[in-house]
């Protein structure tokens, strides 16, 4: 079985895959980094985005095979150096942006990257680039509010009673 | 999902090597092919790696030309086909970012998916398709539903699209697949005008000559009134019946036509 070496969340990481290997079984099953979810494993839902050479992709859609010598980082390297939860994590937790949490890391590597591209999006432009990020619980309010905050921007009211 | 070889070459000569072996197939960015063969739909003995292959990327706008290189991806040529901004807006449209970080052109019109977009980019604009042996232009290449002049083997090595004065693609998504329910690409060189409808036909992407002609006689929205493609050919499914798409076939083109002027 080829050997490949990652730099995951900042670390060198070998491990033995085979070809058919995808890059979310040997996050998960190899390395036991289980916070990348796979809920349809057929590229839809976003539930397993990490970030490739700095690029979200689906990690259910790419062989690991193919990435020796790539850079990855996934949920678990999110947090901050102390351990405590980055600004967009934080806002997630602060604007009820999950409830179960089970589309939470690919909402979360998703966010992180619009909001490298772009660090003031509008609602409009948060909803458009979570179009590949499916969520069953929250009716995404609170994911587009926490977005929103974590850029700095006054969330939108909701109307209060 | 069956195991097989990977390849991974570092230049075009070698993938083309490599693509001789019985069984061997391109891999691009993998986002069709792997759902394909995750099914058991395709069963490669052998995958060739064309993305990342430094010759097979790029976007590059020259004397009216733009060239883009067959393993560029998606979200590349949204980022940098700005001499051709209604191929940069297509591009950008195309399902969501992830799939745009990874998907490539030559993917997408080597596989020409009924509803996919590009097929209607490169047929509305009369592109060629640039392969590692030969050239062939978009009116050839499009053969039917996931078929195209293809040989076994041959690798897609770019897109050069000749730059119009005028085009537009009107998508209307199909939101559970993200794909175009129907598309419609308008693009207009001089008094040359060409349509080409994505999304509608059970033969896969067509040019709508009818409303071509119009728009050769007079580039107007209002020149369309009263044309319609025959609802007879077009894909009926639960998320649309063929009259359903047949007039959506004229809203769109009409709006595009409107985006051009
Ligand atoms: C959720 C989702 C939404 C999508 N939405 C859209 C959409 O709105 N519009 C749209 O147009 N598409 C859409 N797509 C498809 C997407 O554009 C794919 O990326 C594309 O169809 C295939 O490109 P790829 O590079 O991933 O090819 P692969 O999956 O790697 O390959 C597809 C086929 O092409 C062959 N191939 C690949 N590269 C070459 C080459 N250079 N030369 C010859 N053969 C080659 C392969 O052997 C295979 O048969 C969507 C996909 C997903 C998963
Ligand atoms: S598990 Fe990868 S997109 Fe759903
Ligand atoms: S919080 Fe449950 S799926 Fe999003």
């Amino acid at each position: 079985m080829p050997k490949i070496t990652m730099n995951i969340n900042g670390r060198e990481t070998s491990t033995e895959v085979e070809n058919r290997t995808l890059l979310s079984t040997a996050l998960r099953e190899n390395l036991y980094l289980t916070g990348t979810h796979i809920g349809c494993d057929t590229s839809q839902c976003g539930a397993c985005v990490v970030h490739v050479n700095g690029k979200a992709v689906k990690s259910c859609s790419v062989f690991a095979a193919e990435l020796d010598g790539a850079t990855v980082d996934t949920i678990e390297g999110q947090a901050n150096a102390d351990g405590s939860l980055n600004v967009i994590q934080q806002a997630f937790q602060d604007h009820h942006g999950l409830q179960c949490g089970f589309c939470t890391p690919g909402m979360v590597m998703s966010a992180a990257e619009l909001l490298k591209v772009n660090p003031k999006p509008s609602e409009a432009e948060i909803r458009d680039y979570l179009e590949g990020n499916i969520c069953r619980c929250t009716g995404y309010q609170g994911i587009v509010n926490a977005i929103m905050a974590a850029s700095g921007q006054d969330v939108p009211s909701i109307a209060a009673e | 999902m069956y195991d097989f070889d990977l390849v991974i070459p570092t230049s075009v000569d070698e993938a083309s090597t490599a693509m001789k072996a019985d069984g061997a197939q391109a891999l691009g960015g993998g986002q069709t092919l792997l759902p394909t063969m995750k099914q058991r739909l395709a069963a490669p003995e052998t995958l060739v790696k064309l993305s990342g292959l430094s010759e097979l990327v790029g976007v590059n706008a020259a004397s009216g030309t733009l060239s883009i290189g067959g393993a560029t991806t998606h979200g590349q040529v949204a980022d940098e086909a700005s001499a051709y901004p209604a191929l940069a807006a297509l591009a950008g449209n195309i399902g969501d970012p992830a799939v745009r970080n990874r998907g490539t052109i030559g993917g997408s019109i080597a596989n020409n998916d009924p509803a996919a977009c590009y097929p209607a980019g490169v047929l509305g604009s009369g592109a060629t398709v640039v392969t590692n042996t030969r050239e062939i232009s978009a009116d050839d290449y499009f053969v039917d539903l996931f078929e195209t002049a293809l040989e076994e083997g041959e690798i897609v090595t770019g897109v050069n699209f000749p730059i119009p004065d005028a085009a537009n693609y009107q998508k209307f998504d199909q939101p559970a697949s993200r794909f175009a329910l129907v598309g419609v690409f308008v693009a207009k060189f001089g008094d040359t005008v060409r349509v080409a409808v994505t999304g509608a036909s059970n033969g896969g992407v067509f040019r709508w000559s009818e409303a071509e002609a119009a728009l050769n006689a007079n580039f107007s929205a209002d020149a369309l009134e009263g044309l319609a493609v025959d609802a007879g050919d077009l894909i009926s499914d639960l998320h649309g019946s063929a009259e359903y798409r047949a007039h959506l076939v004229g809203v769109l083109t009409r709006r595009a036509v409107q985006a051009c002027s």
